[in-house]
């Protein structure tokens, strides 16, 4: 680690540091507002997401990003543009915080001709190259080596870039995890791992599935540096998120980043989320509620009046809005397309 | 034509592609300082450098993901896995992964990866280091099969392999590599979905890949002594399949027998028989017959395992009941 750059808390075996929201004051009032309205953006699109799958909109699994905003919010607004992203299955608020045309999200959820993928991929795939957006995975894990490998390429052509990988707890547990991890420090490859922890592995929670549960810890038997951070507060995650995109870049190094969150909803549409967890289990995390909170500090700290957040909400309605008619209007893809893309068609 | 060996045509495809695209990179279990497990790469280390040919952890689901991934950029690179064996750890990245980049994407990422692999039995290396698991690639759509029986097209298979956009599985044969055969000098690539007529013939069309071309090449002599003209056909490409050359030499000789060294179930024999039953039926003047492997773990001692792998003479056998001789 630098000398010269301001320290940052690394997590050891006897404190580790969740670090506490960052003094709004050190961010443009702008930014502050951006974050909350990013994450307002997902809240609403994934409840929306949830009422169109209810009335047979969208199918397969789907798995929402409710709760988890903030680690959306915070880890992906420290990306530049140029670095590339990949995701798992949960991914629909990277996807918008990404800037992948929401209606294009809304119009693969669909199936339609306009989605993201072309209504091949539907939820676990969404994707946008042009964003660098590398899609999301269904396979827990399976995207992990495939990310450490956009990283090679990153030093293989001599780039700048870094490669952003997000899955979840699950997946640290899965022998594709710890062969991409080995690897990404044995060649020292510019990969920022994180780990979404909402504490349940569809209905297994992490403690009855991994034997080490601190999970920050799983890099570095790699000598990957290991952090976590409190995933239900947008600032934290987006302070030390961005350093630690900037450490990966200077040092072509991976560094391994535990953002603590929560699901309230079940895994998939199709959990209900009950027989795992208690009522008040989801209660005491709804109480941490990301986007509340930063909403009554963004008041508190006179960032925006209760009139801003109001206007704000029902610009963020009216996206979401924009993104379902996007959606119903989108045809289907044309049955007699229906092999198109199997392989690569010619340039 | 100069005569080198299957190996060496291997090692000269990658060395003209890599001198010809600085984005081809080879990648593996000892490639580089041991040189090939099976020599293949020899030399290539000092060639290309330790950016260009990359010694890899044994970890086939992690090498192959990463490769798969390089390729979503647009690099090229050549997985050598040191036995297609190794390919069933690995098999999440390939099937899962690789072969559907391109598909559930819509089409806008592609994942142009060559998989090398070398495959078969008749070593001694029993029942984990002896498979033949062609068709568990071919059944996967988005992936492309093809496999080299001579020299020449194990070279120009690969060039056209490496040119590819999607993902490849080149499977090899171990008991090919030190074969010897022409190879056309200057530029040469084999174009996929192509069969070949290795032996032009009239009575009976023999269709087979890899090794067992070799095995069918010896029982068409045999049966030539005894009168029986054999048209000897190497599919050389799996997925895509040649569906045209197979019919039109049936259309020929009315008769057919495919011989190959998988399980004699379930295999890419089964697909080529109901295919040409479905296009040629009405050609047929008896059942096709298919040789194929016995359905036994592979055994270690010798006169078991050779008991396994269709022969030359199991082969003919099965061409001269065909033709009810």
């Amino acid at each position: 680690m630098s000398q010269s750059q301001e320290p940052i808390d690394q997590a050891t075996d006897t404190d580790i540091p969740v670090r506490d929201a960052g003094d709004l004051a050190n961010y443009a009032n702008d930014q502050l507002i951006d974050f909350y309205s990013n994450m307002l953006f997902v809240r609403r699109f994934e409840e929306r997401v949830a009422e169109m799958y209810l009335r047979a909109k969208i199918g397969g699994y789907c798995h929402l990003n409710i709760g988890e905003e903030a680690t959306v919010v915070g880890t992906l607004k420290a990306l530049q543009e140029d670095d590339y992203f990949f995701g798992s299955y949960r991914e629909h608020g990277f996807a918008l915080v990404r800037d992948v045309p929401a209606g294009a999200v809304m119009a693969e959820l669909f199936g339609k001709r306009d989605g993201c993928a072309r209504g091949r991929g539907g939820s676990m795939h969404l994707v946008d190259p042009d964003r660098r957006f590398m899609g999301g995975y269904g396979i827990v894990g399976g995207s992990i080596p495939l990310s450490t490998g956009v990283a090679f390429a990153i030093k293989y052509r001599g780039g700048d870039e870094i490669v952003m990988s997000v899955f979840g707890d699950g997946a640290t547990n899965i022998g594709a995890f710890h062969e991409a991890l080995n690897m990404a420090s044995l060649w020292k490859l510019p990969t920022l791992f994180i780990c979404t922890n909402n504490l349940y592995g569809m209905g297994t929670s992490v403690d009855r599935a991994s034997a080490v549960t601190e999970l920050w810890k799983k890099g570095i038997a790699y000598d990957i540096p290991g952090y976590k951070v409190n995933g239900m507060d947008v600032l934290a995650v987006y302070q030390l998120t961005k350093k630690l995109v900037e450490e990966v870049r200077r040092t072509s190094e991976p560094i391994f980043v535990e953002c603590q969150t929560y699901r309230y909803r079940g895994h998939s549409m199709a959990d209900a989320g009950k027989n795992y967890r208690s009522d008040e289990e989801v209660q005491s995390w709804r109480e941490r509620d990301p986007v509340e909170n930063f909403r009554k500090r963004l008041i508190e700290g006179e960032i925006f009046t209760q009139k801003d957040a109001e206007a704000c909400e029902a610009d963020v309605l009216a996206r979401v809005q924009d993104a379902v008619d996007f959606a119903e209007a989108s045809p289907f893809p044309d049955v007699a397309e229906l092999d198109r893309f199997v392989y690569a068609e010619d340039e | 034509m100069p005569e080198i060996t299957y190996r060496e045509a291997l090692r000269d495809a990658l060395i003209e592609e890599m001198d010809l695209d600085p984005d081809v990179f080879i990648m593996g279990e000892e490639v580089g300082v041991f040189q090939g497990a099976y020599k293949v790469t020899e030399g290539l280390l000092d060639r290309f450098g330790e950016k260009r040919v990359v010694d890899t952890p044994i970890a086939e689901e992690g090498f192959i993901g990463l490769g798969a991934g390089a390729a979503m950029t647009g690099l090229r690179p050549v997985i050598e896995l040191m036995t297609v064996n190794f390919g069933m750890v690995a098999m999440d990245q390939i099937a899962n992964h690789a072969a559907k980049i391109s598909y559930m994407f819509g089409g806008r990422l592609k994942c142009p990866i060559v998989i090398r692999a070398p495959g078969g039995g008749g070593q001694q290396l029993t029942a984990q280091h002896s498979h033949s698991l062609d068709v568990w690639f071919a059944y996967i759509p988005g992936l492309k099969v093809v496999s080299p029986a001579v020299p020449a097209d194990a070279k120009g298979l690969l060039k056209t392999a490496i040119r590819d956009e999607n993902p490849v599985m080149f499977l090899e044969h171990l008991a090919l590599y030190n074969t010897r055969g022409a190879v056309p000098g200057g530029e040469h690539t084999v174009p996929f979905g192509a069969a070949d007529v290795k032996r032009p013939g009239t009575d009976v069309t023999l269709i087979s890949h890899s090794r067992m071309v070799l095995f069918a090449l010896q029982a068409a002599a045999q049966l030539a002594e005894e009168g029986v003209d054999v048209e000897v056909i190497d599919l050389r490409s799996i997925r895509p399949l040649d569906v045209e050359t197979l019919v039109r030499s049936v259309q020929k000789t009315n008769h057919c027998v495919i011989a190959e060294e998988e399980h004699r179930s379930f295999g890419v024999n089964a697909e080529v028989a109901a295919t040409i039953y479905e296009e040629a039926f009405d050609y047929l003047d008896a059942p096709i017959a298919r040789v194929g492997g016995v359905e036994v773990p592979m055994p270690y001692s010798k006169p078991l395992e050779q008991a396994v792998i269709p022969s030359p003479e199991k082969i003919a056998g099965a061409v001269r009941a065909t033709l009810g001789r």
